[in-house]
C-alpha cells in the first residue's frame, strides 16, 4: 500500500530524512518510534505535502500513485490522512462545517456526489457517540478553546468521517488521559480494515497496548535503523533508544 | 507570445468581476461639466419645485469654495470635476407607469444582476427570488420601485427621491440635510448640489415595515458619476430593514460615486441598514479604472431608545472612503456598526465609523473585519466620542485585520474621546496574517488552496455575516470568496 524508497528530505538547509525506506502493506498497522529529532514528524509532513518540506531524492507511493507529485489536498483526496500532533484552531468555522466542507471537497475530486446535510449529520452523530464527544462541541469553532485531549479526539472524529485509506497518527497519545486514550484507541481500531493501513508515530509503548501494531520500526537520524514485531516496542520501552542513536 | 498571455490573463480577469457588462441603451445626458446651469438642468429634468433648486444652488456655491479632503490614507490624481457628466438617464417618454413600459434592455440588466423587479413573478414564486421590495436606480434615475402598493397599505412610503421631492415635500424639507448638513464635507456638499436620484423611505409611527426594502444602484454610462441621495425616516416605534447593493461596468477610467445617506430614527424606532458594495474595483494588476466610492452615511438616533445598525460588506471600488456613523442623541439610544472590508489587487479602502454619544446611557458597538490581499491598502478609521451629557455611555470596539500575502497593508486608526468621566470603553484589536499552518491543516483535509482561504476568511468574518439579513448573508459569503480569488499562491 504505502511504499517509501530512499526518501531524502530537508527543511531549509537541514537534511532530516536521509534515505528512509519503508513498506506498509494494506491491512497492517505499523508503528514508528524513535528519539526526539529523529525525523518522525518530518516524515508525516513530507508524506502529506506540507510546504517547506523539500524532498531531494527517493520516492513515496500510495498504491502505486506518486504522492510527491501531488498537492496536499490531492493527496488527501487519494485517501491520505494525518492526525496532527498539534491540531490547529480555526476561528469562526464550526467543526461540523469544516469536516463537511472537507469531505465534499474530497468527494468532488474523486467524482463522487456530495453528502447531503441530513446524511452527514447522521454520520456525525454516530461518530461523536462512539468517541463519547458532546455533540454541541461540534457546533463550536474547530478546536478553539478545546483542551489538548479534546483536540486529539476531534482529529479522530474527522478521521472517522473522512474514512481515509491511509492514516498517519502523529503522537495521538500526547495530552490524553487513560480513559481518553482508551476511547480514542477504540475509535482508531474501528477504522482498521483489510484495505486500509496506518502509520502510528509515538514515543511510548502505552499507545501500542491499545492499538496493536503489526510491525514496529525505529527511526533514528533520518533512517529506519531497526524493524521488528510488537516485541520491539517493549524492548525499546525497557532499554531506550541509546543503542540506535549511537548506531545512527 | 506575450500578447497572447496578456489576452488570456485579461479574459481571466474579466471573469472575476461578473457584473462588468455594459447595457446598450439610449441615454440622455447633461452637458459635460459643472456649473449653475448643470445644477439647474438636473433640477429641471426632475421637475423639482423652486425650493429644491434653491437648496441645490446654495450647495453648489458652498462647494465651489471647498477643497477636496486629503487626510484619508488613499491616493489618487486630482479629479477634474469639469470633465464629468452629472446626469445620465435612460431615454423614456414619461416615467414608466408599469414594468411593461420599462425598456426591456433595462429589465434584462437587472435580470442579469439577479435583482427581482417583477412583483408578479416574485409573488407567484416563479423566480424563487426572496420577497423584498426593490428600488432600482440606473445611473441618475430610479427605474422602478416594486411592491409600492402593498407597502402603501401599511402606510410605508418607499419611492425614489425625485418622486418624494414632488409628492412628499413636507417630509423631504423637514429631514433632508438634517443629518448630513449641506456643507458637512466636500463630497457631501457636491452631492447636495447635483444629487440625481436615490431612495426615500418613511415608516409611520408604530409600523413595522412588512418586508425588507432594498435599493439596487447601477452605474452604466461612461464618464458619468453617480450621486444618489437616500433618506430614511423611522417615526416613533417604527422598524425598517433596508439593503443597498451596487455594481458597475468595467471601464478604464475612474468613475466617481459620491452618495449621501441620511437615517433618522425617532423614539423607540429601529433602522437596520445593510450594504453589499461591489462596485468595479479596477484592474487588479495595473490599478486602472474602478469606482471612487466617496460616500457620506450618517444616522441620527434622534429619539430616546432609538436604534440604528449599519452592516456593510465592502468588496469593490478602486478607492473606498466612507464612515457610516451614528449620532446617539436620544437617551439610551443604540448604534451598531458591523463591517467587512476586503481589498485585493490595487484597491485602497479607508473606512470605519463614528459614534457620537450625546444621550445619557447611549451604547455603541463596533465590529470591523478588514481583509487585505494583493497589493492593497486597507485602513480602519474610527472615532468614538462621548460628550459631557452622555452619562454612563458605553462603547465596545473590536477591530480585526487579516493579511493575505506579503505585499498588502492594514492600518488601524481608532480615535477615542471621553468628555464625561462616567463612561466605559472597551477596545480590542488584532492583526493576523493568514497562517500557513492553518492553510496546510485545511488542505490536508482535502480543501484546495482557494477553498481553504475561503473557509478561513469566512470564519474570520462570521460575526459580521451573522448580522446581515439571511438571503444576503449567503450572497455576501459568495462575494467574499470571489473577491479573494487568486489572492494566494
Amino acid at each position: 500500500m504505502l511504499s517509501l524508497r530512499n526518501l531524502h528530505a530537508r527543511v531549509g538547509d537541514r537534511e532530516i530524512l536521509k534515505g528512509l525506506s519503508l513498506e506498509v502493506p494494506a491491512g497492517e498497522v505499523h508503528a514508528i518510534m524513535g528519539p526526539n529529532g529523529a525525523g518522525k514528524s518530518t516524515l508525516s509532513y513530507v508524506l502529506t505535502g506540507r510546504p517547506g518540506y523539500e524532498v531531494t531524492d527517493g520516492e513515496a507511493k500510495l498504491d502505486g500513485v506518486d504522492l510527491l507529485g501531488l498537492e496536499a489536498d490531492e493527496r488527501a483526496a487519494q485517501g491520505l490522512f494525518l492526525s496532527f500532533q498539534y491540531p490547529l484552531e480555526i476561528p469562526g468555522v464550526p467543526a461540523l462545517t469544516f469536516v463537511r466542507t472537507a469531505l465534499n471537497a474530497q468527494r468532488k475530486v474523486r467524482g463522487e456526489p456530495e453528502v447531503s446535510a441530513p446524511d452527514f449529520l447522521k454520520r456525525a452523530r454516530a461518530c461523536a457517540a462512539d468517541l463519547k464527544m458532546d455533540f454541541d462541541m461540534l457546533k463550536r469553532p474547530l478546536n478553539v478553546g478545546f483542551s489538548g485531549g479534546e483536540k486529539k479526539r476531534m482529529e479522530i472524529f474527522q478521521m472517522a468521517l473522512l474514512a481515509p485509506r491511509f492514516m498517519i497518527l502523529d503522537e495521538t497519545d500526547s495530552g490524553l488521559d487513560i480513559d481518553a486514550l482508551r476511547i480514542v484507541s477504540e475509535g482508531v481500531n474501528a477504522l482498521r480494515a483489510p484495505d486500509r493501513a496506518m502509520l502510528v508515530i509515538t514515543h511510548y509503548q502505552r499507545l501500542l497496548d491499545h492499538i496493536r501494531p503489526d510491525r514496529v520500526h525505529v527511526l533514528a537520524d533520518g533512517r529506519i535503523v531497526a524493524s521488528g514485531g510488537p516485541e520491539l516496542a517493549l524492548e525499546l520501552e525497557r532499554e531506550g533508544y541509546d543503542k540506535y542513536a549511537r548506531a545512527a | 507570445m506575450a500578447a497572447v498571455k496578456d489576452t488570456v490573463e485579461q479574459v481571466a480577469g474579466l471573469e472575476k468581476y461578473e457584473h462588468g457588462f455594459v447595457t446598450e441603451i439610449e441615454q440622455e445626458f447633461a452637458p459635460k461639466g459643472l456649473d449653475r446651469d448643470t445644477v439647474a438642468f438636473i433640477s429641471r429634468k426632475k421637475e423639482e419645485p423652486d425650493w429644491m433648486l434653491a437648496w441645490r444652488l446654495e450647495a453648489f456655491e458652498r462647494w465651489s469654495a471647498m477643497e477636496s479632503p486629503d487626510w484619508a490614507r488613499v491616493s489618487f490624481p486630482p479629479i477634474d470635476y469639469q470633465d464629468a457628466t452629472y446626469y445620465a438617464a435612460p431615454k423614456a417618454k414619461d416615467g414608466p407607469a408599469s414594468l411593461d413600459e420599462v425598456d426591456p434592455e433595462l429589465l434584462k440588466t437587472y435580470e442579469k444582476l439577479g435583482i427581482p423587479l417583477r412583483e408578479q413573478e416574485v409573488l407567484a414564486g416563479v423566480t424563487g427570488a426572496p420577497r423584498y421590495a426593490v428600488d432600482a436606480v440606473f445611473d441618475s434615475v430610479s427605474v422602478v420601485t416594486t411592491f409600492k402598493k402593498e407597502l402603501a397599505e401599511a402606510g410605508v412610503i418607499f419611492c425614489s427621491m425625485s418622486e418624494a421631492v414632488r409628492e412628499h415635500p413636507e417630509l423631504v424639507r423637514k429631514y433632508l440635510g438634517s443629518v448630513v448638513p449641506v456643507t458637512d464635507n466636500f463630497f457631501a456638499c457636491l452631492n447636495s448640489a447635483v444629487f440625481s436620484d436615490g431612495s426615500f423611505v418613511y415608516v409611520p409611527p408604530g409600523v413595522r415595515c412588512p418586508m425588507e426594502l432594498s435599493t439596487y444602484f447601477r452605474i452604466n454610462a461612461a464618464g458619468s458619476g453617480q450621486f444618489e441621495r437616500t433618506l430614511i425616516i423611522a417615526d416613533k416605534g417604527a422598524y425598517v430593514s433596508y439593503l443597498e447593493g451596487c455594481t458597475a461596468p468595467m471601464r478604464d477610467e475612474n468613475q466617481l460615486h459620491a452618495a449621501v445617506v441620511e437615517l433618522v430614527a425617532l423614539e423607540d424606532a429601529e433602522i437596520k441598514y445593510s450594504t453589499v458594495q461591489n462596485w468595479y474595483p479596477g484592474d487588479p494588476e495595473t490599478g486602472k479604472g474602478g469606482i471612487y466610492n466617496f460616500v457620506t452615511k450618517r444616522a441620527d438616533c434622534r429619539g430616546d431608545r432609538s436604534r440604528v445598525s449599519w452592516t456593510q460588506v465592502e468588496t469593490g471600488s478602486a478607492i473606498t472612503w466612507k464612515y457610516p456613523s451614528c449620532v446617539l442623541r436620544g437617551r439610551e439610544s443604540v448604534g451598531e456598526f458591523y463591517s467587512i472590508a476586503i481589498t485585493n489587487g490595487r484597491q485602497q479602502a479607508d473606512t470605519g465609523t463614528k459614534m457620537i454619544h450625546l444621550g445619557a446611557g447611549s451604547r455603541s458597538t463596533i465590529i470591523s473585519k478588514g481583509i487585505s490581499a494583493g497589493k492593497s491598502q486597507n485602513s480602519y478609521r474610527g472615532l468614538v466620542q462621548i460628550m459631557p451629557n452622555a452619562d454612563h455611555a458605553r462603547n465596545f470596539t473590536q477591530c480585526d485585520s487579516l493579511l493575505i500575502g506579503k505585499a498588502c497593508a492594514a492600518h488601524t486608526v481608532p480615535y477615542i474621546e471621553a468628555r464625561n468621566g462616567a463612561c466605559t470603553f472597551e477596545h480590542e484589536a488584532t492583526t493576523t496574517r493568514l497562517s500557513e499552518d492553518q492553510l496546510f491543516y485545511a488542505r490536508q483535509r482535502g480543501l484546495s488552496e482557494e477553498e481553504a482561504v475561503q473557509l478561513l476568511v469566512n470564519g474570520f468574518v462570521r460575526d459580521v455575516l451573522q448580522e446581515l439579513p439571511m438571503e444576503f448573508a449567503v450572497e455576501a459569503q459568495k462575494l467574499v470568496a470571489i473577491s479573494l480569488e487568486g489572492s494566494v499562491g
